[in-house]
């Protein structure tokens, strides 16, 4: 199953027994981690057939949704995290999925790849479109569409009213403290509504 | 792995019950008879139990054929065998014909031991509690304290949904496909106007037409007309049959002319030719009734509050009579209680119906899902 080092800084924010809502869950490998070292009741969201049965295989609980069309039907504040792992930028309905992950959960997790990362920037310059560990795809054939850096998304948060709790930034596994938005890959959040 | 395989020959077997089964209904039903089939074996520990309930028209022949008749094939017999996604390699799978069916159970064509004639229309109503109730008894004669699971399509999945209610602390797991909580409005009009056909044939005789050596056979007919109806979608019957004309022209007369009338015509007749009408009515009420939220002031959420089951529910995209939505009621009010809770929405253009077939994917999960119950 798939393991990324992202969880690891999702875990740390996760505490024992939390009930966890993982939106594009994939293989559902991220709720099986934190049901070992967490004991979290988790459920999954996925609307990839194969994935949901990868899912299954594994046992995770998941629930079949097109997150596209928001999340009705979830209780107000029922998830004490509502975690999205790299999926964000692969969705076109990008404030009404933050606003329904703050409406359902205390907090909310969210992990996407920086396109300001400067190998990224290099790239463009170079005249093509980014390829690398944290945008693996190539532009024809990515499941990308939105592309934004991490200063873009700490101006939507600002501008949406989303409380951006804390923030760590890294280059594929190393934590970068200094200029994230040129020298970080991945940026990992962990965001809240105002008090 | 093996190559999916049928159970074989299989052979239906009786309980009589001679103790009152009390019935939701303020009425008991003095004494009564089962007809059920099992696949594959009970394990020492009692583990390995799984019960198929039917729906509307099915039976306790989940499975595999009869000896004397090969073309008798179980009504899910896709879905139960070796290899099969419920693997009577691991499991022991349990078919029981519900109180008031017409396959061997006690039902309105029974002899009413009060007045030695058949019960008709006096067979007390029969709700999916009082089959759930009946069922459990069965499993107290065959020793399982505890199912690993109870599976069930469309009315099956309400009895499955019930049994997570009832007896909790004897389900492990509950797969629902094709299910509801309760009917909508318009499910129960169409009940109704399969209800009124057969009460208003001239053979019903007030469901005491056994005496007069009759059926109501065109009022089940139309009945069974507009069920199928229901049960496919819009798209797979203009695959299916589309405007297609038998005479390639108008003829302008009311005999079969559209493809689809004749099928529709073709599936009544053999439908009237062996299901009872008795029962028909009997279980469309049963499907009416059917509410464990009533008595939770209408709210879902606590009615499931009792249940301790983890549960698998699945739905098809093409499926209005028990549509999506009503799956994830369930799974909603599920996730409410914090059950451990799964739901897969199917692609399939074949509506309720598509819960009988063996698509891959639909059929892929399940196995997924049964694979992983532990016994």
């Amino acid at each position: 199953m798939a393991y990324r080092y992202d969880y690891e800084v999702i875990t740390k924010w996760i505490s024992p027994g939390e009930r966890v809502l993982d939106l594009g869950c994939g293989d559902g490998s991220l709720l099986r981690h934190l049901a070992e070292v967490r004991q979290v009741q988790g459920y999954g969201v996925e609307n990839d057939a194969d994935k949901l049965l990868t899912c299954i295989r594994n046992g995770v609980n998941v629930i079949q949704m097109d997150m596209e069309k928001g999340l009705a039907g979830l209780e107000d504040g029922f998830f004490d995290h509502v975690i999205m792992s790299l999926s964000l930028q692969a969705m076109h309905n990008t404030q009404g999925i933050l606003a329904e992950m703050l409406r359902v959960g205390r907090e909310a997790v969210v992990s996407f790849p920086n396109f300001g990362y400067w190998r990224h920037r290099q790239s463009i310059l170079n005249g093509h479109m980014p390829v690398s560990e944290s945008l693996p795809h190539q532009w024809f054939n990515t499941p990308n569409v939105r592309f934004f850096t991490i200063a873009d998304f700490d101006a939507l948060c600002a501008m949406n009213g989303i409380v951006v709790r804390e923030r760590l930034a890294f280059d594929e596994s190393r934590l970068i403290e200094e200029e994230p938005n040129f020298l970080a890959s991945v940026a990992v959040y962990r965001l809240g509504r105002p008090d | 792995m093996i190559q999916p395989q049928s159970v074989g020959a299989v052979v239906p077997q009786r309980a009589h019950f001679a103790e009152p089964l009390p019935l939701r209904s303020g009425d008991a039903l003095p004494e009564y008879e089962l007809v059920y089939e099992t696949y594959g074996e009970l394990n020492a520990a009692r583990s390995n139990a799984v019960l198929v309930c039917h729906a509307l028209s099915g039976s306790h022949h989940v499975a595999g054929h009869y000896a004397d008749d090969p073309a008798n094939v179980g009504w899910w017999d896709n879905l139960v065998g070796p290899g099969k996604p419920l693997d009577t390699r691991k499991f022991f799978v349990i078919g029981v014909n519900n109180l008031g069916g017409c396959y061997g159970t006690t039902g309105p064509a029974a002899i009413n031991p009060a007045s030695g004639k058949p019960w008709g229309a006096d067979f007390p109503f029969v709700t999916v509690e009082d089959w759930v109730a009946a069922q459990a008894r069965l499993a107290d004669r065959l020793g399982i304290e505890r199912f690993a699971a109870v599976v069930g399509g469309s009315l099956g999945g309400m009895q499955a949904l019930s049994w997570a209610l009832q007896y909790p602390e004897r389900i492990a797991h509950a797969v629902l496909v094709a299910s509801a909580p309760r009917l909508t409005a318009q499910n129960i009009a169409f009940n109704e106007v399969a209800r009124q056909a057969i009460l208003t044939d001239p053979d019903f005789h007030g469901g005491h037409y056994y005496e007069h050596g009759v059926v109501p056979a065109r009022g089940l007919k139309l009945a069974r007309m507009l069920g199928h109806i229901t049960y496919l979608s819009d798209d797979a019957m203009a695959d299916k049959f589309g405007r297609t004309l038998r005479h390639g022209k108008a003829v302008y007369s009311y005999d079969v002319e559209f493809e689809i009338e004749s099928y529709l015509r073709y599936q009544g007749d053999k439908f009237a030719g062996f299901f009872d009408a008795n029962t028909y009515l009997l279980t469309t009420k049963a499907l009416d009734y059917f509410d464990p939220a009533f008595e939770h002031g209408g709210i879902l959420r606590a009615a499931l509050a009792r249940a301790t089951a983890d549960f698998l529910v699945v739905s098809f995209s093409t499926d209005w009579r028990f549509s999506p939505a009503r799956s994830r009621e369930i799974v909603y009010s599920l996730l409410h209680n914090r059950r451990n809770v799964s739901y897969a929405e199917i692609e399939s253009d074949a509506g309720h119906d598509s819960f009988l077939l063996d698509d891959a994917h639909y059929h892929g999960l399940l196995a997924a899902y049964f694979d992983r119950i532990k016994v």
